[in-house]
C-alpha cells in the first residue's frame, strides 16, 4: 500500500513509542499532515508528545464493515482523548461487551485481518 | 433580492432499481419536473446536478452535462459533489443564479446504489468520511453515527427506544407515499430487534439503500409572472455551512456547527425563526441524525430532541410535524438525490398536492435540512406558500 504522508509517519512515530501531535501560532491542536498554519500560512507547526493514556469518549461495534475490514468483524472503534487531541483507533484485546466510555487506553498499531494493512489501535491501559 | 419560485418538481420513485443506471433515473425525473412546471426546456439556462458516488457505481464521472443531455436541455451544466447534500447544494446554486439574473435554472441529482453490494456501497458512502483517521480504522457511515449516538447518550442521557420512536414516526408518515421505498410500518420492537448493524443501531434505525433521482425547475418571480405560472412555493431562504471533516476534531460530537450555521443563515435570509416553521424535511440518514438536526436548527435545545418523537411533538398530530414524506428512513436515501427530494416533497405539501398535505393544511413555512458526511457540509432552504 502506498504511504500517506503525515499518517504513515504517524503510525511509525507510533511503533516506535514516539507519536507527536501538532500545535498552530495561537495554540490550537493538529494531527498530522498539517504541513501549514491554517491561520497563518506559515510553515512547521510544533511538535509535542501525545499524552498516554488516553481515555474513550464513545464507541461503536461494527458488524457490516466496509471490503477493507470484512473479515475483521465485529470489531469496536472508538474516539478517545489523549489530552489536546481526540483520536480514532480500533480497540484491541478486549471483549466488545466489556468496552466503557472513560476507559483508559494506549495507543498501538496492528494489522487488519482482511488486508493485512496497519491500523491505528486502542489497547487497555 | 428577486424571489425564486419552485415551477415544478419531478422525482422517480426511491427504491430499488437494481438495473437502472442514474442517468435513466434523472430523465425521469426532469421529465416529471417540466411536466408539473409547464415551462419549455429551451428556456433553462443552467443546470445543476448532484451525485456522490457515481465513479463507484457506474464507473462514472462528469455528470453535469450528461445529466443536462438527460433532461432535454443544452445549457452549461455542473455536477456538484458534497456527500449526501449534493443535490441540496444543487438546489442552493440554482438559488443563487437566479437571484444573480437567470430566470430558469434545472435542478437536481441521481444516484445508483444497488447495483453494488452491501460491502461495496458501504465502502462508497465511506468515502465521504476522512480517508486516513476514519476509514482506515474501519470506520462506516453506520459506525460514525453510532459514535455520534452513543456520546449524545453519554451527554444528555435518552436510549435506544427514543430513536426507534424516529424510526417508526417516519415508516408511518410513509405509509400512502407512493414515491417511498417502504410503505410500511414499524412497531417500537420490531427497530430494537432488528439486526445490529454498528451499536447502537440495528437495521431500522438506519435509511436504506436506495436508487432515485429528483429534480427541480427554478424560475425568478418576473419569469413566473410573465408566463403565468402557476408556482405558489417560493424559496425565501438559503443557507450552508461546512465543519471540521473528522468527527475526531471536533469540539463537540453531539452538535452539528455547520447545520446551525446555514439554518441561522437560511432564517435570516427568510427574516424568520424556527417559531415560524409549520414543517420540516430534516436528514434522518440514522435516527440520532433527525434528533441533531432538530437541535441544530434551534426547534429545540442541545439535549432536548432526543424524546421529540416519543412524546409526539414530531408526528403528525404533534406542534412541528417532521418528515411527513417519510424521510429518508423509510422514502429512501439515493444519496445525490435526496436534498432535492426534500425540496420536491415540501414543495407538494405546502402546494396541497401531496398524499400528507391533508394532515397540515394550513401549513405555510417548511424548511428542509440536507447533510452530507456526519454533517461536515449542511445545505438549509425554507420555502414559503402563497397565502
Amino acid at each position: 500500500m502506498t504511504r500517506d504522508v503525515g499518517f504513515d509517519d504517524f503510525l511509525d512515530a507510533v511503533e516506535a513509542g514516539d507519536p507527536q501531535y501538532l500545535v498552530d501560532n495561537d495554540g490550537r491542536t493538529h494531527l498530522p499532515p498539517m504541513p501549514y498554519d491554517p491561520a497563518t500560512g506559515e510553515k512547521g507547526l510544533t511538535e509535542r508528545p501525545v499524552p498516554e493514556p488516553g481515555e474513550i469518549l464513545t464507541h461503536t461495534t461494527t458488524q457490516i464493515a466496509t471490503p477493507q475490514f470484512e473479515d475483521d468483524t465485529p470489531y469496536v472503534t472508538a474516539v478517545a482523548s489523549f489530552g489536546p487531541v481526540d483520536i480514532t483507533g480500533q480497540l484491541r484485546d478486549i471483549s466488545p461487551e466489556n468496552v466503557e466510555i472513560g476507559q483508559a487506553v494506549t495507543l498501538g498499531v496492528e494489522r487488519s485481518e482482511t488486508r493485512d494493512e496497519r491500523v491505528l489501535v486502542f489497547y487497555p491501559a | 433580492m428577486t424571489d425564486v419560485r419552485i415551477a415544478g418538481v419531478g422525482m422517480t420513485p426511491f427504491g430499488r432499481h437494481t438495473e437502472r443506471t442514474g442517468r435513466d433515473l434523472f430523465a425521469e425525473a426532469t421529465a416529471r419536473a417540466f411536466t408539473d412546471a409547464g415551462v419549455s426546456r429551451e428556456a433553462v439556462e443552467e443546470v445543476f446536478f448532484g451525485n456522490f458516488m457515481g465513479e463507484f457505481a457506474e464507473t462514472q464521472g462528469h455528470q453535469g452535462p450528461l445529466a443536462a443531455e438527460m433532461a432535454g436541455v443544452q445549457a452549461p451544466a455542473t455536477r456538484l459533489d458534497s456527500a449526501c447534500a449534493s443535490s441540496g447544494a444543487a438546489v442552493r446554486y440554482g438559488v443563487e443564479r437566479i437571484r444573480a439574473g437567470a430566470d430558469v435554472v434545472l435542478v437536481g441529482g441521481a444516484e445508483r446504489m444497488n447495483n453494488l453490494s452491501t460491502a461495496g456501497t458501504t465502502e462508497a458512502l465511506a468515502a465521504a468520511a476522512d480517508a486516513l483517521w476514519e476509514v482506515r480504522a474501519g470506520l462506516t457511515f453506520p459506525g460514525a453515527y453510532s459514535l455520534m449516538a452513543n456520546r449524545y447518550f453519554e451527554r444528555f442521557g435518552g436510549d435506544r427506544e427514543d430513536l426507534a420512536h424516529i424510526s417508526v414516526k417516519n415508516h408511518a408518515n410513509a405509509v400512502e407515499n407512493d414515491l417511498a421505498q417502504y410503505q410500511h410500518t414499524l412497531t417500537v420492537e420490531e427497530v430494537l430487534n432488528a439486526t445490529t448493524i454498528s451499536s447502537p443501531f440495528g437495521l431500522y434505525d438506519c435509511s436504506p439503500i436506495s436508487d432515485g433521482a429528483s429534480a427541480a425547475v427554478l424560475v425568478s418571480e418576473s419569469f413566473a409572472a410573465a408566463h403565468n405560472l402557476d408556482a405558489p412555493v417560493r424559496i425565501t431562504g438559503t443557507g450552508q455551512g461546512s465543519d471540521t471533516f473528522a468527527l475526531q476534531d471536533r469540539e463537540s460530537m453531539v452538535r452539528t456547527p455547520a447545520a446551525e450555521r446555514a439554518g441561522d443563515a437560511a432564517f435570516a435570509e427568510a427574516g424568520i425563526g424556527p417559531d415560524d416553521v409549520d414543517i420540516a424535511e430534516v436528514h434522518d440518514c440514522f435516527t440520532v441524525a433527525e434528533v441533531l438536526a432538530l437541535e441544530a436548527l434551534g426547534f429545540y435545545d442541545p439535549g432536548e430532541a432526543i424524546g421529540a418523537a416519543r412524546r409526539g411533538e414530531t408526528t403528525v398530530d404533534g406542534r412541528l410535524p417532521v418528515n411527513l414524506s417519510g424521510g429518508l428512513k423509510a422514502k429512501g436515501h439515493p444519496v445525490g438525490a435526496t436534498g432535492c427530494a426534500q425540496i420536491s416533497e415540501l414543495t407538494k405539501l405546502l402546494r396541497g398536492d401531496h398524499v400528507n398535505s391533508d394532515v397540515v393544511p394550513d401549513a405555510e413555512v417548511g424548511i428542509t435540512h440536507n447533510a452530507g458526511g456526519t454533517v461536515a457540509s449542511c445545505v438549509v432552504h425554507v420555502l414559503e406558500v402563497d397565502g
